[in-house]
């Protein structure tokens, strides 16, 4: 357990010290929601139900934080140590692969959580952003999103032949995820064809979820979402075990 | 247990190709083992199963009295390892990564201590990327010691290293070894099995070629010294050949190479030829004696020049 902590501390030391991986999931979002605020503002609207543009765009803003750690980040971080040997490294010393993983995983994990304080303080502090839901309940929300999103994140570590490509193809996957899940263009305007890509766009659901967290729905109006991401969770998950690999 | 390290017919391919063919050896306590022999004689491969980070086909290896395959992580307990490509995070102080490696072992070294004894006190709040070759080099051989093993494994430690970097080194190996550590090294450095190893086992296509102390396998190779100097041209030297040791004189122009052994009485072959000289009093300058040494060896062995 002491292993596992003190590899949590150094990798988010790490984290900070590397700020490219910091800027992308901690301050471009909040950049980008600054620009939209100023614009767009968070008076009620009856395009977003009675609410204002703010209260949908940040709890949708906080699941494409989760989707860039997850595809992203985490991915390029084991493609990073696999391909300089530093997994290598630590194989050969007693230390547990449960640990080496599990410290990257909470790093990933606390990094979007402080994304998602960020967006949360910006719209709270500058935009009057509204919040209908219950903490805990958010909160399981993100943790899901986060479970379901790093097992895909997992199993792109294992398939990335090296950083290189790992950067292109984490590119071609995330793009399209961000595009096509109806946070940064509203699924209004859309073909139905673009519309059927939506709904399988996992991020999708994690929006979905999120945003309805938010506003307070009950967890019974999202069985879907929630069985979604937990089928993700499980065969992702599985496959990550199957196709990692140290070196 | 007699030995620290048991092979018995290890045997290793990768595809088609062989990496190590039927290799067995043991190695003693307390001593400097090399394994020498050009890149791609299999000699990573060999101390990649003695780590247990590599499956071998077939052969029984025991590090310490365990099986590296069955009992991988008892055996990291229990040995340091140096890996010939690795690498660490760039932005962790030298400091940090002693302190997380510590974290991996019940009973670590103090680790400041360890860092003053290799000379990186001062280095201790440096980035790891900001550190040279040499510097990098001893970080790792810290981080094998750690521990406080028994027995230690450092693979191709100074390749990539300036001169003196490699030299200090040695002295830092030979400390370990001193203070009680086995050190189980590769190389493909012929001068740096000869001066560092107190055994050496000469690898070339995955077999071992020879086995021995350094200074045994030169004295068995039974190759002459030779004899170099400068004399001035029309100097007869000829008659160098009635010298006790001497077995031919070679002239081309002003160099003179005088081959040979040491005399019946044990004086080295230079010591008849400087009093030859001095008796005929024939000039010379630029007087100098090369031995064979393990690169001769490797030669006769396998019958071609070490390549880097």
């Amino acid at each position: 357990m002491k292993s596992f902590w003190k590899l949590t501390a150094a990798e988010c030391k790490l984290y900070f010290r590397f700020p490219i991986a910091a800027f992308f999931t901690l301050a471009l979002l909040p950049m980008i929601l600054l620009l939209l605020g100023a614009i767009f503002g968070n008076d009620p609207s009856p395009t977003f139900g009675g609410a204002g543009f703010l209260d949908t765009a940040v709890p949708g803003f906080i699941a494409l934080v989760i989707a860039i750690s997850a595809v992203m980040s985490l991915p390029m971080a084991l493609t990073t140590y696999r391909e300089r040997g530093i997994l290598r490294r630590y194989r050969a010393t007693p230390v547990s692969p449960a640990a080496v993983l599990g410290a990257q995983l909470v790093t990933q994990f606390a990094m979007t959580a402080l994304g998602m304080v960020f967006l949360i303080l910006i719209g709270k502090g500058l935009f009057h952003l509204k919040f209908a839901g219950n903490i805990a309940s958010v909160m399981a929300a993100f943790t899901l999103g986060c479970l379901s999103f790093f097992s895909i994140g997992m199993v792109l570590a294992g398939v990335f032949p090296n950083t290189r490509a790992g950067t292109i193809i984490g590119n071609v996957i995330l793009q399209p995820m961000i595009y096509l899940c109806g946070v940064t263009f509203p699924k209004e305007v859309m073909s139905e064809g673009m519309q059927q890509a939506i709904r399988f766009n996992p991020l999708t659901h994690v929006v979905t979820l999120m945003q309805g967290m938010w506003r307070g729905d009950a967890w019974a109006q999202h069985q879907t979402e929630v069985m979604i991401l937990g089928v993700l969770l499980v065969v992702f998950g599985l496959i990550a075990v199957r196709v990692f690999r140290w070196e | 247990m007699n030995y620290v390290i048991e092979i018995r017919n290890l045997r290793k391919t990768y595809a088609k190709t062989v990496a190590v063919e039927d290799l067995s050896l043991d190695v003693n306590e307390g001593e400097i083992f090399g394994m020498v022999g050009p890149n791609g004689a299999g000699k990573t491969t060999t101390i990649e199963c003695l780590e247990g980070l590599r499956l071998p086909d077939s052969g029984e290896i025991r590090v310490l009295g365990l099986d590296p395959t069955r009992q991988e992580r008892a055996l990291r307990y229990a040995v340091g390892i140096q890996l010939q490509k690795s690498q660490l995070p760039d932005q962790l102080t030298v400091g940090e990564v002693l302190d997380l490696f510590s974290s991996f072992y019940p009973d670590p070294a103090p680790w400041p201590d360890l860092l003053a004894r290799l000379g990186l006190a001062e280095k201790r709040n440096a980035w790891f990327a900001k550190l040279s070759g040499g510097q990098q080099q001893r970080v790792f051989i810290a981080l094998a010691l750690i521990n406080r093993p028994r027995l230690v494994f450092l693979d191709e430690l100074t390749t990539g290293l300036d001169p003196q970097a490699r030299r200090s080194i040695w002295d830092l190996v030979r400390e370990v070894r001193d203070g009680g550590c086995t050190v189980f090294l590769t190389t493909h450095f012929m001068d740096e099995a000869e001066t560092l190893c107190d055994r050496v086992a000469v690898i070339d296509h995955g077999k071992i070629a020879a086995l021995d102390t350094p200074a045994a396998l030169v004295r068995g190779l039974g190759a002459e010294s030779r004899v170099l100097f400068d004399t001035l041209n029309g100097s007869d030297v000829q008659a160098l050949t009635g010298v006790d040791g001497v077995t031919r004189v070679e002239r081309d122009g002003r160099r003179v190479i005088v081959y040979g052994r040491p005399s019946a009485s044990g004086q080295p072959l230079i010591g008849g030829v400087v009093s030859w000289l001095s008796a005929q009093k024939v000039a010379y300058s630029d007087i100098r004696m090369e031995q064979p040494n393990l690169e001769d060896v490797f030669l006769q062995l396998t019958g071609r020049a070490m390549r880097d």
